[in-house]
């Protein structure tokens, strides 16, 4: 290593963020001392004092000088980023099941003089907490670790990284607090107002500075295939963000704004938000994770790489299209509401590409199934993905649609990927992370993976099974009329039908959330460098990355 | 330009559009010069050490 290598003092990137705080911090002063909405006032005092902390942190830093080791990945970030990602999960997770609480018991868990412990305010706040706080910083934290790996080049953008880390936060500290005290634009994950809209633009742009900034740095001419998907999924939830959030504020110190759009225009921009905030953060993103982790785990290649480039740009110019699926028999023209169809089902093809090349990349070391949990969670949350993608296009058929709509089967359906997918690939992300990060030669506990697993799978069972006999239930009970031409069930039949799947939902719930609690005191127990003694299952940890953390 | 005329584009114009994207990609996959870049990115995952190498020229 040569002393090129390292570089010292206060650079162009400190002196740049520096500045940038000053301002932040004078336009939140001055909307706290021209407001006269008490909402947006809260608001401003939070961004006024995080962005004072921000420039103290910062300024500390400088003073005890900033040394960068190029030869050396940045992992403290990545560090950071672990810890955000279980904090958050838990959260999200916890809501999530106070909120099946409140339904299924509803007269226990109603809170007349609590406004903000209501469902209305709470269920945005569980969605937005699972996706973007747990989700988000799971991405994060993993693509700065991945595409510093697979390019063999440090993070770039110096402090700058730290800004998207802990913006980031911000963003979800000014979502949650708004949510529970009445702030909504009511778009479907997409409830912060203009404001934090506009934040979260911010933030996002410095993030996809970073992440270009180090493929540019890259010391290996191909630009593997991990770094497609996150680069497909920053761009395109910029490029969703914005144009969903067109808006005009009353005022510019108010916290309430309109919509550009109106009428079936607006929904079907809504739509086409939400459903490609499923398809490139639940689903871009997360096959970037299983494009590193898979394979890095099984000590594979991936199982066919021409497969991974025709499923990769196959997925990404079909998902953009499946949106209006979420508004059959409305006011949008039915060819739209075909169109959305057709390319829906089309969407089988690159979703099982990617889940076929996910699991035969095992091939050769299915024996791990059996031996290493870690690797049994990648797989299941794997074959969990090709399940919620074969049920995704089958509910998008005008006819299934027509029972499936507004009925919890669709929860069913979204949890099947949400806690399926999503939550199992970034656990067994997690779970790999923690040791390579902190240098550790093995996790706490192999056992206690075991009962996390167990706990979690059968968790999701009950949860997605409670949710399709209800969900179908329900849609049958609505359509059902009897010889006179009436409705043979009034509404409150039907949610009095459904409660004690309400009852096994939350259950289901209950059991994830135990599973994650296992989780963080397993990573937490993992970081401090403790070894479990009396384990049944051995150690599993593959070679390679034994050689990375020596 | 009229509702129809957007129509008419996209429904003939734009599925050639795709269909020849598409075809790129295909071509690009399966190309049989790339058969050795694609074999070293597979295993691009597996050895990612540190410390980083400063002539680390994995795909020349």
């Amino acid at each position: 290593m040569s002393n090129s290598d390292v570089r010292k003092g206060v650079g162009l990137d400190v002196i740049t963020l520096g500045g940038f705080l000053i301002v932040l911090d004078v336009i939140s002063l001055f909307l706290a001392a021209r407001t006269q909405d008490p909402l947006m006032r809260m608001h401003a005092y939070i961004m006024l004092g995080a962005f004072t902390l921000g420039l103290a942190a910062l300024a500390m830093r400088a003073a005890n000088g900033i040394t960068y080791d190029e030869s050396r990945y940045e992992e403290g970030i990545v560090k950071a980023g672990v810890i955000a990602t279980v904090f958050w999960g838990i959260v999200g997770f916890s809501v999530g099941v106070i909120i099946a609480a409140q339904l299924a018991f509803p007269n226990m868990m109603y809170f007349q003089d609590i406004g903000w412990l209501n469902f209305g305010r709470l269920r945005p706040l569980h969605t937005s907490a699972v996706i973007f706080a747990f989700g988000g910083n799971a991405l994060i934290a993993t693509s700065f670790y991945v595409v510093q790996r697979t390019n063999r080049a440090r993070l770039a953008g110096g402090v700058w990284p730290w800004f998207v880390f802990w913006g980031y936060q911000l963003f979800i500290v000014l979502a949650a607090t708004g949510y529970v005290s009445g702030i909504t634009q009511s778009r479907e994950y997409a409830e912060p107002e203009w404001y934090i809209d506009l934040w979260l633009t911010i933030v996002w742009v410095a993030y996809l500075l970073v992440f270009l900034g180090t493929l540019m740095k890259r010391k290996v001419k191909h630009i593997y295939v991990a770094n497609w998907f996150y680069l497909a999924f920053i761009v395109t939830i910029a490029m969703l963000h914005i144009i969903n959030n067109l808006a005009v504020p009353i005022a510019w110190t108010e916290h309430k704004s309109y919509s550009a759009f109106s009428g079936v225009q607006d929904a079907m921009t809504q739509w086409w938000y939400g459903h490609n905030a499923v398809g490139f953060f639940l689903t871009a993103g997360f096959l970037g994770m299983m494009y590193y982790f898979v394979p890095k785990r099984a000590e594979r290649p991936v199982y066919s790489y021409r497969l991974s480039i025709v499923h990769f740009w196959a997925l990404i110019f079909i998902y953009i299209w499946a949106g209006p699926h979420h508004l059959h028999y409305t006011a949008l023209p039915q060819w739209a509401q075909t169109l959305g169809m057709t390319f829906s089902i089309m969407l089988w093809m690159p979703s099982w590409g990617g889940m076929i090349n996910g699991l035969m990349t095992l091939s050769g070391a299915w024996d791990k199934l059996r031996t290493d949990p870690v690797m049994r969670m990648l797989v299941v949350s794997v074959a969990f993905y090709g399940m919620s993608t074969f049920e995704g296009p089958v509910m998008s058929i005008r006819a299934v649609n027509s029972l499936s709509h507004y009925t919890d089967w669709t929860i069913g359906h979204v949890h099947s990927g949400a806690l399926g997918w999503v939550a199992y690939v970034s656990f067994g992300a997690l779970y790999c992370m923690v040791p390579w990060l902190w240098k550790r030669k093995r996790l706490y506990s192999n056992d206690l993976v075991e009962w996390h697993f167990w706990i979690s799978t059968i968790g999701i069972v009950f949860y997605i099974t409670a949710m399709w006999v209800s969900g179908i239930m329900q849609g049958l009970m609505w359509r059902a009329y009897n010889s006179f031409g009436f409705l043979e069930y009034s509404f409150v039949e039907t949610v009095k039908a459904m409660h004690p799947y309400y009852i096994i939902r939350m259950t289901g719930g209950l059991l994830f959330l135990i599973g994650a609690l296992i989780m963080a005191y397993n990573l937490w127990r993992t970081a401090r460098g403790d070894v479990r003694k009396g384990e049944s299952v051995p150690d599993v940890m593959p070679a390679s990355a034994a050689i990375a953390t020596a | 330009m009229s509702y129809e005329a957007m129509a008419h584009f996209a429904q003939t114009w734009g599925m050639l559009y795709f269909a020849a994207i598409f075809a790129l990609v295909l071509l690009y996959a399966l190309w049989p010069g790339n058969q050795k870049t694609f074999d070293e990115a597979a295993k691009l995952a597996i050895d990612d050490d540190e410390p980083i190498p400063a002539d680390d020229r994995r795909n020349p």
